[in-house]
């Protein structure tokens, strides 16, 4: 078995983000992610829901198990059975995310996607993030339009929950006094320095930082020759 | 029973500078593009479009018709952003209305209601209430006592939608996986025109579908229009995928030589000038 890749140490912790999760749609916006969420219903969270990204319910190997529609889908979220990691073009200490705009709302620097689903997403379902590059311009001291609610602004949401952030560096969780973003686990071959470097806000990180986990030799033939043969996860995260 | 067969033409004739508009499909999915195209042939501008947004958005934008819009995100789907749409919103040439995809979708829910608005757990944190300041919340009256947001109704004078097949009068059948809103936008409207890819017979409807593939029903449209390819670039499923090869020269191609090349003629000519193109 060759070496462990940066990207499928980044598929592993994207998959532990739906550890334990149950019999919950796993919603992934991204292609690591999506293997990440493919991964752990292969392995240990086999009660997953997956679907194909359009409106059908699939199992890993595509054969489709239920119809779930935008409306569905939708409602689906207001019903909290579902895990969604969700892109940030922007994220902050708090885990408020922008994908809508840079700079001025009014008239945007750039133009994004729009808030999409994001404010009804982190106040319904369990919220994590992806951001396969890991940079001051992501990683904000204040991001430009709050479309996922963050920590700070979450007074009264019941049902709201940042389980974690993965980047091509690391896994950062919220599990400080005021629920500031922490270092949670380093990629191997990652330094808290470079973390910090592409950092626009301060992170806590505490005394010992553990790597993110190897992965097993099963779940490494699962992804290199059943999820992601043609090797596109390196696309989204260089080694 | 009456013939509500029409052309795209008839429709365009039918609708007036100002209005709002409501736009069927999603993203780049089944969105009714025929008579987007009849509706830049007119002069008609200076409106207000409610959609999720897909290149229905970006081509009324770069021919300068949208005043206002509403919408959760504008998106080609296999490129993320629509860049008629970017330019539109970074020349500051349009007023958005930018909510969430749920606020959204029970924002069609309360104008086919006719209710004034819906309670909904979204937006209450985020910046659409800044954007938004006209958004008003409520308290739920139960021991609970959740603040929400109240969404207002997202009524419109006039929705456009496509899909599969329809018949006369009206009744509207989506073959594909997903109905999108379709038929909340025919109900929210005033008036709703629904273009398909072939007009059958009634019976034709359900002789081999299931009959939950009935999605819009006649009496809330006003006009069918038959249009082969009608979504194109836009998918069509099972009719018919994206055309990504034309959907991605459409967003790499500057907006006047676009609208010239294909946009010139009607319909027939859009059709053919795709044919020569691919």
């Amino acid at each position: 078995m060759s070496e462990v890749s940066r990207a499928e140490y980044c598929v592993i912790a994207c998959a532990e983000a739906w550890r334990g999760n149950g019999e919950v749609l796993a919603s992934p916006m991204g292609l690591i992610p999506s293997i990440g969420a493919r991964l752990a219903r292969l392995t240990f969270s086999p009660d997953l829901l997956l679907t194909d990204g359009e409106a059908m319910l699939i199992r890993p190997d595509g054969t489709p198990e239920g119809w779930l529609p935008y409306r569905q889908h939708l409602a689906l979220v207001s019903g909290g059975r579902r895990h969604v990691m969700m892109g940030a073009s922007q994220i902050d200490r708090f885990g408020n995310q922008n994908i809508s705009c840079i700079g001025d709302w009014k008239r945007p620097a750039r133009q994004l996607l729009g808030v999409r689903g994001a404010p009804v997403n982190t106040l319904n379902n369990p919220t994590s993030y992806w951001v396969p590059r890991h940079s001051r311009r992501v990683f904000v001291e204040k991001v430009d339009m709050v479309c996922g609610v963050g920590y700070d602004r979450a007074a009264g949401a019941r049902y709201h929950r940042i389980p974690c952030v993965v980047s091509d560096l690391g896994v950062f969780d919220f599990t400080t006094p005021d629920h500031s973003m922490r270092l949670a686990s380093l990629h191997p071959g990652v330094t808290v320095e470079q973390v910090r470097e592409a950092t626009g806000f301060d992170l806590a990180v505490p005394y010992e930082v553990p790597p993110t986990r190897e992965p097993t030799a099963e779940e490494l033939r699962l992804i290199r020759e059943v999820i992601d043969p043609a090797g596109s996860r390196a696309r989204e995260v260089g080694s | 029973m009456s013939d509500k067969t029409m052309t795209a033409e008839q429709v365009v004739s039918r609708l007036q500078s100002g209005m709002t508009l409501g736009i069927g499909g999603w993203g780049s999915r089944r969105k009714p593009m025929a008579l987007v195209r009849a509706l830049l042939r007119s002069g008609i501008d200076d409106l207000t479009v409610i959609s999720y947004g897909g290149p229905d958005v970006g081509m009324l934008a770069a021919a300068g018709r949208i005043r206002k819009l509403v919408a959760p995100f504008v998106t080609l789907d296999s490129i993320p952003l629509e860049p008629h749409y970017r330019a539109a919103r970074e020349g500051g040439a349009l007023e958005l209305m930018e909510i969430d995809e749920a606020m959204f979708m029970w924002g069609l829910h309360a104008a086919a209601n006719r209710l004034p608005f819906l309670p909904v757990r979204a937006g209450i944190g985020s910046d659409v209430m800044r954007v938004n300041p006209a958004l008003r919340t409520v308290t739920s009256p139960y021991d609970d006592g959740e603040t929400f947001v109240a969404m207002p109704a997202l009524r419109m004078d006039a929705a456009l939608v496509h899909v599969g097949r329809a018949d006369r009068l009206g009744n509207g059948q989506y073959l594909g996986p997903d109905p999108y809103f379709d038929d909340l936008f025919c109900e929210a409207a005033d008036a709703a025109y629904l273009s398909c890819e072939r007009i059958v017979d009634t019976a034709e409807l359900t002789k081999e579908a299931a009959p939950q593939t009935l999605l819009v029903k006649r009496h809330t449209v006003t006009g069918v229009v038959e249009a082969p390819n009608g979504a194109h670039f836009t998918s069509c499923a099972p009719d018919y995928g994206r055309d990504e090869a034309f959907q991605k020269q459409y967003a790499s191609t500057p907006w006047p030589e676009f609208a010239a090349r294909f946009l010139a003629g009607d319909e027939q000519a859009y059709q053919s000038a795709v044919g020569e193109a691919t």
